[in-house]
């Protein structure tokens, strides 16, 4: 179920409204589209009109981190035209975000059709905790979620966005949640995208690590801003049977009726 | 040194089912956390030091063929001689002659990865002469027949028992695992070796360019010893580790202790100048400077992968490396090991040979934001993917079908309708295809990840739940 918000629940909307257009990664789209769900209930909460331009595929990451430029430059140019009228675009996952900021700019530096708007993009797409918390500067969107909760930093979203900080507000400020500590919060889960399936054993050593610091930390469920770690760890944890539950921030924030 | 970079993976799958060695890891290099990180919140402005190291290097590097020359000039007028080589096997044939040329029989070393990177100690065994390294950790390596598998601490993937038991078997003496009474008997057995040495080889932190110095880092005192109570002292060092003045050298120094162990200086700093001279009572004979180019010249031709040149091998990196320190450093199948080892295994080595070192690595970031003169490992471990993706000069064998995949997946990418109803044939076909359905649709790398963790499941879409989710929310407004 989704919860419709009431006017003015958390915010009071501003004159001009803010308009964000929602960038649903693949990852998203097909395997986890509840927190696509979550992160649109969430902007929507805190008063930004939100649109979902339909024609999005892809940011061309797992192309791009295999090392095929060529490639990848389709998929950059296709993300660019599809969000070329957007006033802002925000994603419920950091890595994809790094993608579209850190790499289309060069990218397409030597592209005279594309690199003006690449470089244009850089500057207005955001992870949804930086939106929420660097854009609209709110930390309280009244949520509500009783459980102990540990925060898993992701490296896409600490190290590639400098993203670390926002998140950890926003859930300081659900109600019901006791965010804590957790060892080697920003140490990697393992995943690394192809990495994960060429170097599987290496992978899952790290990832038997991170699970291990969760349970450690008495938490009940992990927490994080990008998707593709909730996929590892939280698959970890379900393969072996742990109560402990990998959630994405938006599912947090959106209250837990959204978890459809 | 024998190349199995090619065998990355298959070396690292055996090391991450260590779990002794994976244990070991983390402690020594969490140890190495501590200390850097004790050292750092002592620090004034790290973040500014940073800066002005990776410009020190920056403007260094650019200057080189300036620079060389008057390091060369420098050398020389303090009583010294420089040699060139061009490629491992020239920095070999040099030193070699030299030793031959003076009739040396025993040589003591100071921990050096450009030996290693060299292969000097086979070199020098064969043509008959005695080899002793002195550094504890590198002296505990060559005693097992091994090589170093961390840049700064060469034995870091073995245990205090290990060692112990490596000391009982090749020197005969009781076993003891109390780090104090190996510490004594490896100096005990050393202490001889200097004093017969008639060559001691070293490597170097910098050279300073302005007044023809080396500089070399250390804690426990072999370095000294191997500079000064040989009648010969050759030193080998690259040609990135150049800087031009004192000034710059200072900058530099800082950054190197504070990052390897946390220290503001380490125990020995030794600032050697030409050999002795007439009157002084302690110092070599002779000094012999070797400049090795071997590939560097290549890295520096091209400006993004000329930062991998920078780095001064204080091992910060590994330290942070969850990679590292799950597969160790033997691993990464040649000299170099870690975040610095992938990018500089690939670069030194010919073209090819390097195996697929840059995949090995989660691009987590960790090691760029530790390094002291902000090396950006993972922008570098995505140039050379590419190079080896798309450049016929650095080849890596791909499967074709992960190739046409991926072309296909690019395709789609720009044809929404398609990409939709390609994930719609996906999910139509899941049932069957999932590991352990009828048809074997599945790929066994995907397969291999669903051992160990729940494949996440085909939903109905996003795309497809977004004209209901609209109606619900509070915007109303059609989109522009």
């Amino acid at each position: 179920m989704i919860v419709t918000s009431q006017p003015g629940d958390a915010v009071s909307s501003s004159p001009k409204r803010r308009r964000v257009s929602l960038f649903i990664p693949c990852l998203v789209e097909d395997f986890f589209p509840e927190i696509g769900e979550a992160a649109a209930v969430v902007l929507d909460r805190a008063g930004v009109a939100v649109d979902y331009p339909e024609a999005q595929t892809c940011c061309g990451q797992l192309a791009y981190k295999t090392g095929h430029r060529s490639e990848t430059r389709r998929f950059a140019r296709h993300f660019l035209e599809t969000f070329a009228r957007a006033e802002a675009v925000v994603s419920p996952s950091g890595s994809c975000v790094s993608m579209v900021k850190n790499y289309y700019p060069s990218l397409l530096a030597d592209d005279s059709t594309w690199a003006q708007a690449a470089e244009d993009m850089a500057g207005r797409v955001f992870e949804l905790s930086q939106y929420l918390v660097d854009v609209l500067g709110l930390k309280d969107l009244g949520a509500s979620w009783p459980g102990r909760a540990v925060y898993h930093d992701s490296c896409q979203v600490s190290r590639a966005l400098g993203v670390s900080e926002q998140p950890q507000a926003l859930l300081r400020a659900v109600a019901g949640l006791e965010l804590r500590e957790l060892d080697g919060a920003d140490t990697c889960c393992g995943f690394g995208g192809a990495f994960s399936l060429q170097f599987p054993e290496v992978s899952e050593r790290l990832l038997d690590d991170k699970v291990a610091a969760i349970e450690a930390s008495g938490a009940e469920m992990v927490v994080s801003a990008e998707v593709s770690c909730l996929m590892n760890i939280g698959g970890r944890l379900a393969k072996t049977g742990s109560p402990v539950k990998a959630l994405h921030l938006a599912q947090v924030l959106a209250g837990k009726e959204a978890r459809s | 040194m024998k190349v199995r970079t090619d065998r990355i993976k298959e070396m690292a799958a055996a090391a991450a089912a260590d779990q002794g060695l994976h244990q070991t890891l983390l402690a020594a290099a969490g140890r190495f956390r501590q200390l850097r990180q004790g050292g750092v919140a002592a620090f004034d402005d790290l973040e500014k030091a940073r800066d002005q190291g990776r410009r020190v290097k920056e403007r260094c590097l650019a200057e080189l063929d300036r620079l060389l020359p008057r390091l060369e000039k420098q050398v020389r007028a303090a009583g010294g001689r420089v040699h060139w080589a061009r490629d491992a096997a020239a920095a070999r044939a040099i030193i070699l002659g030299l030793a031959r040329a003076r009739g040396v029989k025993r040589v003591v070393k100071g921990k050096s990865m450009m030996s290693e990177e060299v292969g000097l100690n086979q070199a020098l065994e064969q043509d008959g002469l005695e080899v002793f390294e002195t550094d504890l950790g590198e002296y505990i390596v060559q005693l097992a027949q091994e090589s170093p598998s961390h840049i700064l601490a060469p034995a870091i993937h073995k245990n205090k028992q290990e060692i112990a038991a490596l000391f009982a078997d090749k020197l005969g003496v009781d076993y003891t695992d109390d780090p104090e009474e190996l510490t004594r008997i490896a100096r005990r057995v050393l202490r001889q070796k200097f004093l017969q040495a008639d060559m001691g080889i070293t490597g170097g932190n910098f050279a300073i360019a302005e007044s023809g110095t080396l500089a070399l880092f250390e804690n426990e005192g072999n370095i000294r010893m191997s500079t000064t109570l040989p009648r010969l002292h050759v030193a080998l060092i690259g040609i990135e580790k150049v800087v031009e003045t004192y000034r710059d050298f200072d900058v530099l120094r800082k950054l190197l202790t504070i990052s390897a162990t946390g220290q503001k200086l380490s125990t020995y700093l030794s600032l050697i100048t030409g050999p002795r001279r007439d009157g002084e009572l302690e110092g070599p004979d002779e000094f012999h400077l070797v400049l090795l180019d071997n590939g560097r010249s290549r890295i520096l031709a091209d400006p993004l992968l000329r930062q991998s040149l920078y780095c001064l091998r204080c091992g910060a990196c590994l330290n942070v490396c969850p990679v590292y320190q799950c597969i160790g450093g033997h691993s990464y199948g040649w000299v170099y090991s870690g975040p610095i080892g992938c990018l500089l295994n690939t670069q030194l080595l010919p073209r090819g040979q390097g195996g697929p070192a840059p995949f090995a690595c989660t691009l987590c970031g960790a090691c760029a934001a530790v390094c002291p003169v902000k090396i950006d490992h993972p922008k570098v471990m995505l140039h050379l993917r590419w190079l080896m993706a798309e450049d016929p000069a650095w080849p890596l064998p791909r499967p074709p079908a992960a190739r046409l995949g991926l072309s296909l997946y690019a395709w789609l990418a720009t044809r929404p309708a398609g990409f939709r109803s390609a994930s719609a044939l996906a999910r139509l076909l899941a049932p069957i295809a999932a590991p352990g359905g009828k048809a074997r649709l599945t790929p066994p790398a995907i397969s291999r990840w669903g051992r160990t963790r729940r494949l996440p499941r085909w939903q109905r879409p996003f795309s497809q739940r977004w004209p209901g989710l609209r109606r619900r929310l509070g915007n109303r407004e059609e989109p522009s």
